[in-house]
Formats: structure tokens, sequence, C-alpha cells
């Protein structure tokens, strides 16, 4: 699982190379295999090594919930998840959502609801909402804004995300 | 930040046995206080990471009149479980109360003992004194902005909090810790676990290097007996707390029986207040009653000017605990 490779530098001294792991996933449906430093966050490797630049890094520090992808199904924060660790796994990030004019009924509400200013946050708003949703945590605004909690959006867009949430969960549409 | 080995493990014996013949070795688990104190921070190092998170030490089950947990088991997994529901709900509540859905999906019950402390003179390798990352050098939050730090169990040498919710009901309920080692296993009582800071910040718990735990099994609460995790904090959701109080008794004609206190935000380890529970047990609940039960819960704290407020807040928050938990 892990190759270490002895490099030698120019003044002979055998100097350990960063260590790197082999790793298959599957991202939005699709099979990945890539071999990445062990220290490599998944938010990186999704970023950097898939290209797929939609999940964010905000504080970088598992405080304000940009870099939010599902794991397995569940949502997790992949600032703090070491790539390695997802082998074997399934990884959903928003451009496994939906994109262009196919978009998810969550992406279509965030536009209706204007739920965004400068819209950073907002991959990993859609993506905590997806799984706020399916977790069944979506019958009150009062809910919503609790299970939400750990997305922080500092344009203050709120209110607008909590409307275009409650819009998704409860059709009905009413402002409980 | 070094470089690490990653290692996955496919059995406990093999994990135990890896980190704990390599003094360079530490267990990865939910990662959520790991990988942020070793890879953005800087503060803590490992030569090895293995990762454990496969290990079969994931699920809830119910031994007799206790539910054990397998450490692997994550903080929204043990707070959705139907046991924990009804016959845990302060356990409930406080794991509901601490971190946000994404953190809890991550982090694991084991790691949640394990947490490292909140505070931002040890978070900070920049800052040079702070004896529980470098010992001996001092403490910068006895003498600098305080605010997030202990009142209990502190002393000159440090004044780091234990910030976990969930160890609050845990050290209320007499929680024990099994755990794996290379000598063996063995059961530790949680109020034995964490060791007060003393001269020696750096020491936090019983476990030696290597020693895994393997699960946690909480005594389930009289069916009769009411609960309540009261946290205080500066925000509504996702925040510390500034001080919590879970609290169970069981309420016999009128008159309280056993009575189960422990305190949160206020001790550099998770505070079991037993003089409270000596005054409570056979009182009639009143207001003058949890007052004189918060009084012999706050005894001789350590304040610096930042957490002086601390003291007359958890007072306050155990009454309030009571107020709810007997109505």
């Amino acid at each position: 699982m892990t190759t270490v490779e002895p490099t030698t530098k120019g003044s002979g001294v055998a100097l350990t190379a960063s260590p790197r792991v082999n790793l298959t996933m599957r991202v939005n449906d699709h099979r990945v295999e890539l071999n990445v430093a062990t220290y490599q966050t998944l938010v990186r490797v999704l970023r950097e090594e898939l290209e797929l630049t939609g999940t964010k890094i905000g504080c970088d520090q598992g405080a304000c919930g940009a870099c939010t992808v599902l794991l397995d199904g569940r949502r997790v924060l992949s600032c703090l998840t070491l790539a390695a660790q997802c082998d074997g796994r399934e990884v959903t990030t928003i451009e496994g959502l939906g994109s262009g004019n196919s978009l998810h009924l969550l992406q279509k509400a965030f536009i209706e609801r204007d739920a965004l200013q400068c819209g950073y946050c907002t991959p990993g708003q859609i993506m905590s909402a997806v799984a706020l949703i399916s977790e069944g945590r979506a019958g009150t605004d009062a809910d919503i804004r609790e299970f939400m909690s750990g997305n922080i959006c500092r344009c203050g867009a709120y209110p607008n995300i909590v409307a275009a949430i409650r819009d998704v969960a409860r059709p009905a549409g009413d402002s409980r | 930040m070094r470089v690490f080995e990653y290692i996955r493990v496919d059995s406990v014996d093999a994990a135990v046995g890896m980190v704990g013949s390599d003094p360079g070795a530490q267990y990865l688990a939910g990662g959520t206080t790991q990988i942020d104190l070793m890879l953005k921070d800087g503060v803590i190092e490992a030569s090895r990471l293995v990762d454990i998170t496969r290990l079969p030490l994931r699920g809830i089950t119910r031994q007799g009149d206790s539910v054990v947990v397998g450490a692997l088991t994550t903080m929204e997994e043990l707070a959705a479980h139907l046991l924990v529901r009804e016959r845990l709900p302060f356990i409930r509540d406080a794991l509901l109360a601490g971190a946000s859905p994404q953190l809890r999906n991550m982090a694991t019950i084991g790691g949640n003992l394990l947490q490292r402390t909140r505070c931002r003179y040890f978070r900070d390798p920049a800052v040079p004194a702070c004896n529980k990352r470098l010992p001996g050098t001092g403490c910068a939050a006895i003498s600098g902005v305080a605010r997030m730090h202990a009142i209990l169990g502190a002393s000159d040498h440090c004044i780091a909090l234990h910030a976990s919710d969930l160890c609050v009901p845990l050290t209320a309920l007499d929680a024990l810790v099994r755990t794996q080692g290379t000598g063996g296993e063995r059961s530790v009582p949680l109020t034995e676990f964490f060791m007060l800071p003393s001269d020696r910040p750096d020491v936090e718990n019983v476990l030696t290097h290597g020693e895994l735990i393997t699960a946690v099994e909480i005594p389930l609460l009289p069916a009769s007996s009411r609960s309540t995790y009261l946290k205080v904090r500066d925000r509504s959701s996702y925040e510390f707390a500034l001080t919590s109080a879970a609290v169970s008794l069981v309420l016999d004609h009128g008159r309280i029986s056993q009575p189960r206190i422990a305190l949160g935000g206020v001790g550099t380890v998770p505070w079991r207040a037993r003089g409270a529970e000596q005054v409570l047990t056979g009182g009639t609940p009143s207001r003058h009653l949890f007052r004189e039960a918060a009084e012999a819960s706050i005894i001789n704290p350590f304040t610096v000017p930042g957490t002086a407020f601390k003291v007359e807040l958890a007072k306050r928050t155990i009454v309030r605990a009571l107020e709810e938990a007997s109505t």
C-alpha cells in the first residue's frame, strides 16, 4: 500500500522520498486510479489532480464547510480527510449533482432564491443540503438552520439558503 | 510537516503491534483533530499513520444494563441509535450539541475522548510557552488572553480545557473505557482515564503508547430517570461550550435519588460534581437546594481575568439543568 522510494541526491546521502499511496475510488460515478502523496487531502486531489474545482477550500481547517462532499453518501469535510483514506470509497462532489442546463433541484432552488452573493461557499452549502434532506432533517426552518450550521456563509445569505432548502424539502412551502 | 507513511491494517492485533513497536507511529481514525493538528497547524508529528477506520470496532450492542459502543462508531451513528434515544437521551443531546453534522459523520467515539484541547496557545507553534506542547516552557494562556479555558483542575502549569461535550454525560454515568495494548486488554473508568495537568500537562490520559481504545461501555440510565444536557455557548450552534452540565436523577415520591452530575467547559478534564450529588441525594427539588448543589460543585476555582465569569455561569448552568431535569 505504501511505497517508499529511496532516492540519492548529489551529496550521495540517501534520502527518503515523500511516501505515496495508490488508491482507487469512484468520483461522481467514474472510477479513478491515482498515486498520491500520503499527506494529500481529498479536497486537494479533487481540485488539483482531478480538476474538479467546484469543491472549495475555505479555512482548510475543518471550520467553514466549503469543502463538504459526500463520502459513501455521507457529508464530510474533504479538507480533513486524507485522500488515502478514500481508497475503495465513493465520492460525490457538486459536479456530480448536475451542471450546465441539467441542474439538481437544489442548484435550481439556490438560483431561484438568490441564495448566494459571492458564491464561494455555495458548492459546500448545496452538498450539505443534499445530505440534510436525505437525513430527514429539513422538517422545520429551525432544523434547517441547526443542521446546516457547519456551513458558514460570510456574505450572510442564510435566509435565502434556508428558503432554497425549504423549497426542495417541503414543496408546499410552509415556513415553519 | 514531516513526511509520513500511511498504512492500513486489517486486524486490531496488527494495528496495536505496529503502533506499539514504533514510537513515531500513531493511529488515524476520524482525523478531525489529528489531520488538523498535524497537517495544518504543525503541532503534532508522526512518521507513520496507521489507519484503523476499517477495523471491526464499529457498532453498538446491548450487554445487560450497559450499551457497548465500538470505538470507531461515529458521533452521528451513536446519536441516532434507538437505545441511546430512549435510555440515554442526554448522551444524544450532548452529541448533537457538538461540532457540525459533517464533523460528526467523521469523528469517532474513541477519538472524541482523545480530542486535543482548543487552547489557542497550544494550537499555535509560534507561541513559545506551552507546557502541553513543549514541557517546561510555561503557559502563555495564564498571562495572555483567555476565555475558552478551564477553571477546575487547572494550575500554574496549564489551564487548557477538555472541550468534549460527549465526555460530560459519559463521566456522569461512570462509563468504562476498554483498551487493548501490547500488554493485553484492560478496562478503565472514565473518571480515572484523564490526568489532571499537575506539573505534566503533556500527559493527558492513562494510555501507554500503542494502547488502543476498542470500546466505551456506557451504563444505561434507570428507565424512570430524567436527564438533561445543558450547554451554554456564544453562538446557538456549532460552538464549544462556555459551560455545560449533564444531569440525571430519579424522583422517588418527590425526593431525589441517584443524582449524577458532571460539568463541561470548566475542567482540564471532564468534571464529575460529586459534591453536588451528595447535596442533592434525598432532597426535595427546589431552587435553594439546586443552588446549594451548585456551590458544592465549584470548589477552589483557578481563574484568570478572562475566565472568572465562568464561576457564576457554571453554577447557574447547574441550577438550570437541575430545574429542567426535575420538572
